[in-house]
């Protein structure tokens, strides 16, 4: 069976240009790029290549690009750098459809006794910066908003809310794991101090992130350790990742325009179809504010993982918002934050198509997809009484 | 991912017994649409007030639905006192286990079976008594004291993940806390006096002659007892039980449980050495 994969925002497909250019350094040029002899020392020359590639895409400089070992890491590194740097704030503003990777670690920050501000968004998905500017205080030491949302592919005004935190001297982190290369980033045109990128969703490898810190941006490692990345990340390079993270980055660039054209076109004719042939559906986030790649779709009165799992009998891979689908009881954070109803949360499921995708697949997904819910409606008690309140079936 | 056994996944795929019967002798909804999970329960009785026909339209997971399915197979053919009997792990039993997490949708099934029943009776659908504690899911205390009793459960987790209670906003979870210490508490033999060694013994003999060794017999097995030591049971197994691979499944699943459920929750059934 011939897999369809419509779940790149979980992970991507490493491209064959980035595998090519990492397998050398697993074998044959496998020397640590901080030794002295040329056998290490030429891995470290591709390393700086790497790292300029990374700053190309990003209009960063390479300094301010530090590897780590995911978006997780770089997340974690950037917001517990700012409370180590300013000591006497106990502040942090969030929003309330952040990536866990945040969120989580602001509950516990908050345990310890740091004060969280979780912004809410309205129920497109979308960002009051009136609200933000209300947060901030004397106190606040940091603001971290994500870039593009995961689950609704929503994105948000952080260059704007990036300004209004150094207008008050507060520091600004953006989660941008979803937006690096589907949309422009330029760092030289912006107040971010620090961003968050992860290898894998841009085709490179799972095991390699990036930090940037913006030059001049105090900072205290979160690993310690050697003195690699310039004393910013301990641990000995992951030079393959790295290597093909650089190549990744390349090639994001190369590709940033089809990922506006084409997969944008294949996300909008999909979105498009299945809400016009599967009643009481509807799109979960603003549909203009939205990286091109994403849709999330919520289907009444049928629930994610059942629809999930009729579809990875066909083959299809995407996610869900359900609550069954993740292990906790409740649907979604981001689609609860944006007060989708429970009964619509419970069947909602995200397509995250790549430039891999092509028309044949879409068409097969939309072929699909209307057999599928159909047969959940059928098995589904409130079905009936729904279509008939609404005079459709 | 779920790691959902074949027997799930076949419910779920060809769900058996589908729809709704048209004026059906006892009928049962539980859950909601904002919980995530919902079963409508219909079933139909022959002349001999055995269930004739079953069928259930569930809302929700995989497991929800495989659930619902095993369900309607399992009270097929029964009285409604022998359904009654029917507990949340003879449904997980059936579908060959559940992952912890989805208990509670086997235990859906069970109060669904047992409101289906009381509307056939026109007895009150609600436990006399009974008290919400968790306000996300709506789920009464009584619920919660059975759900720990039958499934020994011993934290707040395992009785989310049994009742849902407390997997909401968690306000709950010290109520929960609360329960599960008064539960334990309870004398455990509460309705069966605690039991001499020769009476256990007895007891024990008086089981498997009765409740165990005719099923086994049918498949052409047979089970020796060969010594009782405390609570555990030592048997050798006989005829197709001595040479069949599945026969120390047979003795945890289906020996070893009737016994627990019979004589005592401590017994455990070992199979003598060959």
């Amino acid at each position: 069976m011939k897999t369809i994969y419509l779940d790149n925002n979980a992970t991507t497909q490493v491209a064959r240009d980035v595998l090519d250019v990492m397998l050398p350094y697993f074998r044959d040029l496998y020397g640590n790029p901080s030794s002295m002899h040329t056998f290490g020392g030429q891995v470290g020359q591709k390393i700086r290549v790497a790292r300029e590639q990374v700053a190309s895409l990003l209009g960063a400089l390479p300094e301010e690009i530090v590897f780590t070992s995911c978006g997780t890491e770089s997340d974690n590194a950037a917001i517990r750098s700012a409370l180590t740097t300013r000591p006497d704030k106990k502040h942090i503003v969030i929003s309330r459809v952040e990536h866990p990777a945040v969120r989580t670690l602001c509950s516990h920050l908050g345990m310890q006794g740091y004060k969280i501000t979780e912004l809410p968004v309205d129920k497109n998905g979308i960002l009051d910066l009136e609200n933000l500017e209300k947060s901030l205080t004397p106190d606040t030491a940091i603001v971290s908003l994500m870039w593009g949302n995961n689950e609704t592919g929503v994105i948000f005004p952080v260059e704007e809310a990036a300004r209004l935190a150094h207008e008050k001297g507060i520091l600004f982190h953006t989660d941008a794991v979803q937006a690096t290369g589907k949309i422009p980033i330029n760092m030289k045109h912006n107040l971010i101090d620090m961003l968050s990128i992860s290898g894998h969703k841009l085709h490179a490898p799972k095991g390699i992130g990036v930090l940037y810190i913006r030059r001049g941006t105090k900072f205290s490692p979160f690993l310690i350790g050697g003195h690699q990345e310039k004393e910013r990340r301990g641990g000995t390079e992951n030079t393959p990742s790295i290597i093909g993270l650089g190549k990744a980055c390349e090639m994001a660039a190369q590709n940033m325009e089809k990922e506006n054209t084409e997969v944008r076109r294949l996300r909008d004719k999909l979105e498009k179809e299945l809400l016009q042939k599967i009643p009481q559906s509807r799109v979960n986030g603003d549909i203009v504010n939205r990286l091109p790649n994403t849709t999330n779709i919520s289907f009444e009165y049928v629930e994610g993982e059942a629809i999930l799992l009729l579809m990875n009998e066909l083959g299809i891979c995407a996610s869900s918002g359900s609550a069954c689908t993740s292990g906790s009881l409740q649907p979604s954070h981001v689609l609860r934050a944006m007060g989708v109803p429970f009964t619509m949360a419970h069947g909602s499921i995200r397509f995250s198509l790549s430039v891999n995708n092509t028309e044949e697949e879409v068409d097969f997904v939309i072929e699909k997809m209307p057999a599928i819910i159909e047969r959940l409606r059928g098995m589904s008690p409130f079905w009936k009484e729904a279509g008939q309140a609404c005079g459709e079936q | 991912m779920w790691e959902y056994t074949d027997k799930v996944k076949e419910h779920f795929l060809n769900p058996h017994n589908v729809g709704e019967i048209e004026n059906p002798d006892g009928v049962a909804e539980v859950g909601s649409l904002a919980c995530g999970d919902a079963l409508k329960l219909t079933f139909k009785l022959d002349e001999n007030k055995r269930i004739k026909d079953a069928k259930f339209k569930t809302f929700g997971c995989a497991s929800a639905i495989a659930s619902s399915s095993a369900l309607t197979e399992i009270i097929k053919g029964m009285t409604v006192d022998e359904a009654l009997k029917v507990s949340n792990q003879d449904i997980a039993q059936y579908l060959g286990g559940l992952p912890d997490e989805k208990m509670h949708c086997s235990v859906m099934g069970k109060q669904a079976l047992e409101k289906a029943v009381e509307n056939y009776r026109g007895a009150p659908a609600l436990e006399t008594g009974a008290k919400i504690i968790c306000e996300c899911f709506g789920v009464t205390d009584k619920e919660i004291e059975r759900a720990i009793r039958e499934n020994n459960l011993s934290t707040v987790e395992d009785v989310t993940n049994y009742t849902k209670a407390g997997g909401g906003c968690g306000s709950c979870q010290d109520a929960i806390a609360q329960i599960i210490e008064r539960v334990k508490a309870e004398p455990k033999t509460e309705s069966k006096p605690k039991l001499t060694n020769i009476q256990k013994i007895r007891l024990i003999e008086e089981t498997i002659e009765r409740e165990i060794r005719p099923s086994l017999k049918q498949d052409g097995g047979d089970i020796e007892i060969i010594d009782i030591i405390g609570n555990r049971v030592i048997v050798a197994t006989r005829g197709a039980c001595a040479t069949c691979k599945a026969s120390d499944i047979t003795l945890k699943n289906f020996v070893e449980h009737r016994l627990k459920e019979l004589v005592s929750p401590d017994i455990m059934v070992e199979e003598a050495a060959k």
